[in-house]
């Protein structure tokens, strides 16, 4: 029983770092139609840049920042460099570009830190004690901070005017550039927005289990799955669907190996595509 | 464009079979001028050629990307294993029998529920059942020896039981390059076929094709089933060349390669996978000798991809797309 409690807890603390890594991409591929494959190497980017920070001052929420800003920045340039000349081809020329992109990315990381694994250091000392089991702290303060940032982005698209832009180009881009909206820019600043988010999320999930080079592939795969689940380009289904499929996956974890609880959302996937392929979270299309 | 359709059909075919008699001339010839080192390096091409070609059936002619074809090669290459290992004395034949089940065993599975998915919803899916084959062939260690694969013997050459030798390298090229060959003429006669045909409709306009009566899931499901069959068989002959099947060829990066090999080849033209291939393997090779670059080889070969995309969206074949579908 109490192992069912851990595991719940264990379940939304990933869950939420989850959802701030598809709200990401699920941003990019609501407003822009491109299914970003790099966004899990830009997260790892991020949580390597994040590590560094830490490294030279010690201080992780000036981490946090300095990583979301710098992969912005780099996120806005892959933007203009390699997507922009693609807009209005095949969409399928993108998920290669960015394809591509991730393959540069990673190996850039592998060549700048080499491939072992970083540590964080927790930014929120102390445990808490849950049944026989310390919990520490900054898994709570982790989950709090994601949803906060998730918040901040929902009411941002909602409330803020650049936010008003953004939907308002989600919902026709023409009609939006005919008032006035310059839509290019929006792109751009949508993909530096989403590629933050990914760093952020590095940056936050760093302290759990250290930064590799090789953790993006897995973030962008999770990210894919629950993206899918949740109903493509559907924001709160996709936060939904990564508590979802994270809890799924604890619960999972509790009768075989972690590495065969993936294996959950794997199937969580497929039942999805067969029965209802417009999403699990988002309501019934007319 | 316009001379090229102006010529008579008769003349085009017989340059295209005249260059095709050349190149597979030059191929067969070539183990036996090239030093061992890139003798075993063309060998390898033909067989990730092979690979990258079966999956062209989806990426050039249906419109569908595969992220998953890592899944069925090393589905051929575990189920070359299966044979090699359990089957005493090894046997050439079961080894390729075994291969093929597994992989279309699996192109089957996949087929039938990432089919119902199009465009990038297709690619993500197939991604998705290649990971689930990894982690499975990844944990169940007692059967597929884990993250270590599986070693085993070379069998004997052996064709019909009239005649059987040791593979040697020569050998060993000889063969590939036959099945390879033998694969190539099939493929395009299926491409050229009515099934063929109703592929390429459905890559230029599936509602219409679905609207003209075509049962467009059954067609794809086939082309996927095809396509796992001659990744299939490249994993067979992987498996055969380097006698083991490891954890890492069902990894998603295989099937990164065999995208990277479409695209910088010429997506839908059979042949432009092998260039794809031939390409990235000799800048592949030619970069990791540079000083300080080594492992790092793929930042370049990135950057050339995504400039090849933006800028060469064809291929590096694929100006002669028509001539080569002719």
């Amino acid at each position: 029983m109490d192992q069912i409690l851990v595991q719940t807890l264990h379940g939304l603390v990933n869950g939420m770092v989850l959802a701030m890594v598809a709200s990401g991409l699920t941003l990019i591929f609501g407003i822009m139609d491109i299914v970003n494959f790099a966004h899990g190497d830009l997260l790892m980017l991020g949580a390597f840049v994040g590590a560094s920070v830490v490294g030279v001052t010690g201080n992780y929420w000036l981490a946090l920042l300095v990583a979301a800003v710098v992969i912005a920045i780099l996120g806005a340039l892959l933007q203009i460099t390699t997507l922009r000349p693609l807009i209005g081809r095949d969409p399928l020329t993108t998920i290669l570009a960015t394809f591509g992109v991730s393959l540069v990315i990673q190996k850039y990381a592998l060549w700048q830190w080499g491939p072992s694994v970083r540590r964080i250091n927790e930014p929120v000392p102390g445990d808490f004690t849950l049944f026989h089991l310390q919990y520490p702290w900054y898994r709570i303060a982790t989950a709090v901070l994601a949803g906060l940032i998730i918040t901040g982005l929902w009411l941002f698209l909602k409330y803020g005017k650049y936010g008003i832009w953004i939907r308002a180009t989600t919902q026709d881009r023409v009609m939006a550039q005919a008032m006035g909206i310059p839509v290019p820019l929006v792109y751009t600043g949508v993909f530096a927005i989403g590629s933050a988010m990914a760093a952020a999320s590095g940056v936050l999930f760093g302290p759990f289990a250290g930064v590799t080079q090789t953790m993006g592939f897995d973030f962008t795969l999770r990210a894919f799955i629950v993206v899918v689940v949740g109903g493509m380009g559907n924001l709160a289904g996709s936060i939904l669907a990564s508590i979802f499929v994270s809890l799924l996956e604890s619960y999972a974890a509790i009768v075989v190996s972690p590495a065969q609880a993936v294996i959950v959302s794997f199937v969580v996937l497929v039942l999805t595509m067969l029965f209802r392929p417009t999403g699990l979270f988002v309501p019934t299309p007319k | 464009m316009t001379a090229i359709s102006a010529a008579p059909p008769r003349t085009r075919a017989a340059g295209y079979w005249i260059a095709f008699a050349m190149v597979v001339g030059l191929l067969l010839v070539a183990p036996l001028v090239l030093p061992p080192f890139w003798q075993r390096f063309a060998t390898e091409i033909l067989i990730w050629g092979l690979l990258a070609m079966s999956s062209d059936i989806l990426i050039g002619y249906t419109g569908m990307v595969s992220f998953g074809h890592s899944a069925f090669f090393g589905l051929g290459m575990y189920g070359a294993a299966a044979a090699l290992l359990t089957v005493k004395p090894p046997s050439l034949s079961l080894a390729l029998i075994y291969g093929l089940v597994a992989a279309g065993g699996a192109a089957v599975f996949v087929a039938y529920f990432a089919t119902r998915l199009r465009e990038i919803y297709f690619a993500i899916s197939t991604l998705v059942f290649s990971q689930i084959f990894y982690v499975i062939i990844f944990t169940w260690t007692e059967v597929t020896g884990g993250e270590n694969g599986l070693t085993f013997g070379q069998p004997r050459l052996s064709i019909l039981g009239l005649w059987s030798d040791r593979f040697t390298p020569t050998t060993f090229h000889w063969f590939v390059l036959a099945v390879v060959v033998v694969s190539y003429l099939v493929v395009r006669r299926i491409t050229q076929s009515p099934f063929g045909m109703v592929l390429q409709s459905i890559r230029e306009n599936e509602p219409r094709t679905r609207a003209i009566g075509y049962p467009v899931e059954r067609y794809k499901i086939v082309a996927v089933m095809l396509s796992g069959l001659f990744a299939g068989l490249a994993g067979v002959l992987y498996a055969l060349q380097n006698k083991f099947a490891a954890p890492d060829f069902v990894f998603f990066v295989v099937s990164g390669e065999v995208v990277i090999f479409n695209v910088m080849g010429g997506m839908g033209t059979l042949v432009g996978p092998f260039a794809g291939a031939a390409f990235f393997l000799l800048l592949r090779e030619s970069l990791s000798r540079l000083p300080y670059l080594a492992e790092y080889y793929l930042i370049p070969v990135g950057i050339i991809f995504i400039i090849m995309i933006i800028f060469l969206p064809q291929g590096l074949l694929g100006f002669l797309r028509r001539r080569l579908n002719a």
